[in-house]
C-alpha cells in the first residue's frame, strides 16, 4: 500500500459512520486531499484535536481508491484552536478555509495557495490586524494567485492609467470613463487605495483605514470573489463584522 | 433487487433506512421480528407510533419532553439559579448520567457552523436570553462540544452574556482517563496544563 507524508491545513470535516470523519486537507505538494480519519470522534482517539478545521499538521496517509486514510498526524500549528476562542476571528477563518476549498482541486499541486493560506491563518491567529482586513487581503491575493487579480488602479479593459472612479466587477476592477459599462459602482477613492494596500501587503496603510472604507472594501471584495468563483461563499454571510474593542488595531 | 416479496421486503427496505443498519442487518432484524412473540412486536409497534405522537420539545429549554415542559424543567427540586447550555438533547442525558449537576439545562439545537449554513439566528440563543430576564439565574455553564464549532459557539455565547452579571464558565478539557500521555495532542495537553489542579490545596 503506497504511503506518503505531507504537511497540510485542514479545510473542513464531514462525519462518516459512527466515529470516523472525512477530512479535507490542502497539502503542500499534493494539492487538496480527502482522507478518512478513523475513530477521530471517539474521546480516546490519538488524533485528538489535530484534525479540526484550521489546524496545520504533518500527516502520514496511505492511498486508497477514492479516499486516502490518515495513519499518523502530528500538530505543527494549532491556528484553529487559537481562532475559535474569538468569534470574529473564527468566522473570518472559516470563510478563508471555504475559499481555499473552492479555489483548489483534488490532487493538483497548489503550493502558492497553500503558503497563502498558512500566511493568512498565521496572521489571523497572531491578532495584529483586524480579522476582516486579513480576510479581504486573503481573498484578493488568493484570487490573484488563481488568475483573477483585480485591477485597482489602471483600467481593467483598455489599460488606461488610473486612478479611475468607476469599478465594475464583471470587467475585473477599475474602469476608465470611456470603457465604463452600465451598472458600474463608484466606490470612494480611499476604498480602492485600501484594497490596493491589502493586495500588495502594505499593512501600515491598511491598518490606518477608516471603518467606512473597510466596510465598502469588504463588500467589493466579497462580490468580486463570488462573481469569479461563480457561486456564493456560504461562510462570508456569517462573518462577524462588529468592531472588537479589545484588538490592538 | 428485491429478494423477498410483498410485506417482508417492504419491512426490510424500511429497516434499511435507519442509521447504521445495512441490508444484511435489516434482513436479520426483519426475520427476528417474524419469529418473535406477537406481543413483543405489538409493544414495539405501540412504542414507535407513540413516540411520534407524544414527544415534543420543552417550551423552556428545548429538551425532548412529553408535554409542554420536560422532566427537568418541571422538577421543583432542581436548582433554578444555574443553567447548563448544551448543543443537543443527547448531551443532557450524558451530563445527567454524571449526577454532578443539579441545575437546569438549555438546549441550543446545534452549534454555529457557517460551512453548513448554521448561524447564531438558527439556534435558540434568544430563548436563553428570555430565560435570563427574570434575574433568577446567576450561573451559566457552557457545555458545548469540545471541537472548534463548539468552542466558537461558546465564545459567541460568552460575548453575548458579558453585559449580564453572571458567573459564566466553560467545561474543562483535559486528558481522558485510561490513556497514555505521549499520545495526547498538543491542544488537549495544553488545556490540561492550563486547567491543572493543586493537590495540596
Amino acid at each position: 500500500m503506497p504511503l506518503y507524508r505531507d504537511s497540510g491545513v485542514v479545510l473542513r470535516t464531514h462525519k462518516l459512520g459512527e466515529a470516523d470523519r472525512i477530512i479535507t486537507i490542502l497539502t503542500r505538494s499534493r494539492g487538496k486531499v480527502r482522507a478518512v480519519a478513523k475513530g477521530v470522534r471517539r474521546t480516546k482517539s490519538r488524533f485528538g484535536a489535530r484534525l479540526e478545521p484550521g489546524m496545520h499538521v504533518d500527516l502520514q496517509c496511505y492511498e486508497g481508491r477514492s479516499l486516502d486514510t490518515i495513519t499518523q498526524a502530528v500538530g505543527l500549528d494549532a491556528w484553529g484552536h487559537v481562532l475559535a476562542s474569538s468569534y470574529a476571528d473564527w468566522t473570518a477563518a472559516v470563510a478563508i478555509l471555504e475559499t481555499a476549498d473552492r479555489l483548489t482541486e483534488e490532487h493538483e499541486s497548489a503550493v502558492a495557495q497553500y503558503h497563502l493560506l498558512c500566511g493568512a491563518l498565521r496572521t489571523l491567529a497572531g491578532g495584529a490586524h483586524e480579522a476582516t482586513l486579513v480576510l479581504d487581503a486573503y481573498l484578493l491575493r488568493a484570487l490573484s494567485v488563481a488568475g483573477w487579480a483585480p485591477s485597482l488602479h489602471d483600467c481593467a479593459r483598455c489599460g488606461a492609467e488610473g486612478p479611475h472612479r468607476a469599478f465594475h466587477i464583471a470587467s475585473g476592477g477599475a474602469v476608465c470613463p470611456s470603457c465604463r459599462p452600465a451598472g458600474s459602482s463608484a466606490p470612494a477613492p480611499a476604498t480602492l487605495e485600501l484594497l490596493g494596500a491589502l493586495l500588495s501587503g502594505d499593512w501600515a496603510r491598511a491598518d490606518d483605514s477608516g471603518p467606512r472604507e473597510r466596510r465598502e472594501g469588504s463588500g467589493l471584495t466579497a462580490a468580486f470573489a463570488q462573481w469569479h468563483l461563480e457561486r456564493g461563499i456560504r461562510a462570508l454571510g456569517y462573518v462577524d463584522r462588529t468592531p472588537d474593542p479589545g484588538r490592538t488595531r | 433487487m428485491p429478494v423477498f416479496e410483498g410485506v417482508v421486503q417492504d419491512l426490510i427496505d424500511e429497516l434499511g433506512r435507519l442509521p447504521g443498519v445495512g441490508p444484511k442487518s435489516a434482513q436479520r432484524i426483519a426475520f427476528h421480528l417474524l419469529q418473535a412473540d406477537p406481543h413483543d412486536v405489538q409493544r414495539l409497534v405501540q412504542a414507535l407510533s407513540e413516540v411520534k405522537a407524544k414527544v415534543a420539545f420543552c417550551e423552556t429549554c428545548g429538551n425532548i419532553a412529553e408535554g409542554t415542559q420536560c422532566r427537568i424543567c418541571a422538577d421543583p427540586r432542581r436548582d433554578a439559579t444555574a443553567i447548563c447550555v448544551v448543543e443537543e438533547p443527547k448531551d443532557v442525558v450524558a451530563i445527567e448520567r454524571t449526577r454532578e449537576f443539579r441545575g437546569r439545562y438549555h438546549v441550543l439545537g446545534g452549534a454555529i457552523s457557517p460551512l453548513d449554513g448554521i448561524g447564531p439566528d438558527d439556534l435558540r440563543f434568544s430563548e436563553l436570553m428570555a430565560r435570563l430576564s427574570s434575574g433568577e439565574v446567576t450561573e451559566i455553564i457552557i457545555a458545548t462540544d469540545p471541537n472548534l464549532e463548539g468552542e466558537a459557539t461558546a465564545s459567541y455565547l460568552a460575548r453575548l452574556l458579558s453585559p449580564f452579571e453572571l458567573r459564566v464558565s466553560r467545561l474543562a478539557s483535559g486528558l481522558p482517563v485510561g490513556g497514555d500521555l505521549e499520545y495526547a495532542d498538543e491542544v488537549t495537553l495544553g488545556r490540561a496544563f492550563e486547567g491543572r489542579k493543586l493537590l495540596n490545596a
